[in-house]
């Protein structure tokens, strides 16, 4: 399961690699490359230069080049600081049913924990809570607005 | 002898053939019952009791304006303006003059009579047809005063009943989530009122986000989703008492509860390392049953009212639609194939239809399907609603709707609405804050 996911992963990051080489140009002003959101705002630091949070399409929990390059760095830092936990929230937009959200918000996080682990993080350092589309950052009605909520984040847990 | 039996066997048919005053539930009403509500009538003593006892001048006024108002909610009576009436309530209640409330062009009459009886509150009413010129109903009953509005539901329930064929739905209560504060911090209590808004209680602080209660068919219990330290768990709420346990406790998330038709089991998601799989669990004996096993999101789980199926949806065909299974898990089908995607579908208490949230191109649908997927008809559309409820008959559901914000993200709402099954009668659901997540009880008499 997990072997396939992180297969997928990777292919999906060959495919977007190459939409984000061709879009790069034109798309410098926009915040969201397609559906998923790849600006700065209301994203936050768990050390410096390690964000605590990944980005998701619409409907989907498999992580871009960029999210994988987050994860990756927020694994060195866990690796560094190695009595740190951590809860991955997973989030949803508000354009689903609340019930779907919610497991779709939990999909992710372990999306994003399993990735974790790959990078040698234990299980046990991680905790995974969803809340679907009920904790919103931004409160806007727009696709970009709904591109800053579906996301993953890590929170230091202790 | 016999000649005048025949005249009177005349004179009898045709008005017999006027004694059919029937409402027709299966349409779009567009012609409403004219019906008129006289005020009940009330003693002058009885008056004083109660204006002591329930800080009401004139319960008898008060409960036909009950009546009144739940008839005029259904869309389907058109209850005539009180000013008109000619005939005081206490004469109309022992014989109507029906001359006098046909030319207000009511058809059908509804009188009755409140006294206080050792400390109790004594009720009857009659259901009149005014072109036949006959009592169709009649009922007395007591109970205690503090009941007096559920006096008014009992009667629009009555009839209601007799004049669709169909149970009522008006002596019933609804569960929702009360949401106050901004949109990115939302505080979410769990809140219960009667069906007309009134009686309004919340019944949890605030202090935990509180998601999707509902109600057993038994009435007593509710479950719901609480974050209650934050661990998302099903938990099981007895209404009367207050008590609340943990029912789905699994070293994971458990959520979308809902009870079996028998009230026994509660049915519910459980997701864990990304997969939602449905469980049941036996409320007596809490044994763990799991239902669904597929790497999918399974969720949103409603047994069918005899218990037999459940539906649910699932992302297994990669975006949400709807399925139905055995209440064994076996037998999985597809039955949503309709442009977009489907959730939350819920079971009819007739069992003839599901009711669905359905996401196309942008906009939400609340809308109905038969069992095997054929007939889907869309009820309403709008930038976004879900989660029906069905009244307890059948008739009606309720659901909520939340409002788009503007570029500053602001002018959020959620409000409940309900609407007919036709499609027809869309209304809001007035409640003291905003709302969300309603379930309908069943009727809490009989």
């Amino acid at each position: 399961m997990n072997l396939s996911k992180i297969l997928k992963n990777g292919l999906l990051v060959v495919v977007a690699s190459f939409v984000l080489t061709a879009c790069a140009v034109q798309k410098k002003t926009t915040l969201a490359q397609g559906d998923v959101y790849t600006g700065t705002d209301s994203v936050e630091y768990l050390a410096s230069g390690v964000k605590d949070r990944v980005f998701f399409a619409t409907n989907e929990t498999v992580l871009t080049t960029a999210s994988r390059e987050t994860l990756r760095k927020q694994a060195a830092w866990l690796r560094k600081n190695s009595k740190i936990t951590i809860v991955l929230e997973g989030h949803a937009d508000e354009r689903g049913t609340r019930e779907y959200n919610l497991a779709l918000g939990e999909r992710r996080a372990n999306s994003a924990k399993d990735y974790l682990m790959t990078y040698g993080i234990s299980s046990d350092r991680i905790s995974v809570l969803s809340y679907g589309k009920e904790r919103p950052v931004d409160s806007g009605s727009t696709p970009l607005s709904w591109s800053k909520n579906r996301r993953s984040v890590s929170v230091k847990a202790n | 002898m016999i000649f005048k039996y025949l005249i009177l066997f005349l004179i009898l048919l045709p008005i017999k053939a006027f004694a059919l005053i029937e409402v027709d539930i299966t349409r779009g009403n567009l012609s409403p019952l004219p019906v008129a509500v006289s005020p009940l009538s009330i003693d002058e003593n009885s008056k004083e009791s109660f204006s002591k006892i329930l800080k009401k001048e004139n319960i008898g006024l008060e409960i036909s304006i009950i009546v009144e108002n739940n008839l005029r909610q259904t869309g389907l009576f058109n209850p005539l303006d009180k000013d008109a009436f000619l005939q005081k309530p206490d004469i109309a209640n022992l014989k109507p003059r029906f001359e006098d409330w046909n030319l207000i062009k009511a058809q059908a009459l509804i009188t009755g009579k409140v006294t206080f009886v050792d400390e109790k509150l004594r009720v009857e009413f009659r259901l009149w047809d005014v072109l036949a010129g006959k009592e169709i109903t009649a009922l007395a009953f007591t109970t205690v005063p503090s009941n007096w509005r559920r006096v008014g539901h009992i009667i629009s329930d009555k009839v209601y009943e007799r004049l669709t064929g169909e149970k009522g739905y008006f002596d019933t209560r609804i569960i929702y989530v009360s949401e106050e504060g901004p949109k990115t911090r939302r505080v979410k209590k769990l809140a219960i009122m009667d069906q007309d808004g009134f009686n309004n209680k919340f019944l949890t602080l605030g202090n935990e986000l509180v998601l999707t209660p509902r109600f057993s068919p038994t009435n007593q219990m509710v479950t719901y989703l609480s974050y209650f330290r934050n661990l998302p768990r099903v938990y099981l709420l007895d209404i009367e008492t207050g008590m609340q346990e943990v029912v789905g406790d699994f070293p994971g998330m458990t959520f979308a509860p809902r009870f079996s038709p028998d009230g026994k089991k509660i049915i519910m998601s459980f997701a864990k390392d990304g997969n939602s799989d449905i469980y049941t669990m036996d409320l007596e004996n809490r044994i763990v049953e799991r239902i669904s096993n597929h790497p999918s999101i399974d969720t949103s789980p409603s047994y069918s009212p005899d218990g037999k199926y459940i539906a649910f949806n699932s992302d297994r065909s990669k975006y949400q639609q709807i399925y139905v299974m055995k209440s064994n898990g076996k037998n999985v089908k597809r039955i949503s194939f309709g442009n977009g995607l489907y959730g939350t579908p819920v079971w009819s208490p007739r069992g003839d239809l599901i009711a669905f949230t359905k996401l196309h191109k942008g906009k939400f649908y609340i809308g109905v399907m038969r069992p095997d997927g054929t007939g889907e008809r869309l009820l309403t559309e709008n930038f976004y609603q879900e989660a029906p409820s069905w009244s307890p008959n059948g008739r009606v559901l309720i659901f909520y709707r939340e409002t788009k914000t503007n570029s500053k993200g602001e002018g959020f709402s959620a409000k409940l609405w309900s609407i007919d099954l036709t499609g027809y009668n869309e209304k809001m659901v007035e409640t003291e804050t905003d709302a969300s997540d309603p379930s309908w009880s069943s009727l809490l008499s009989n």
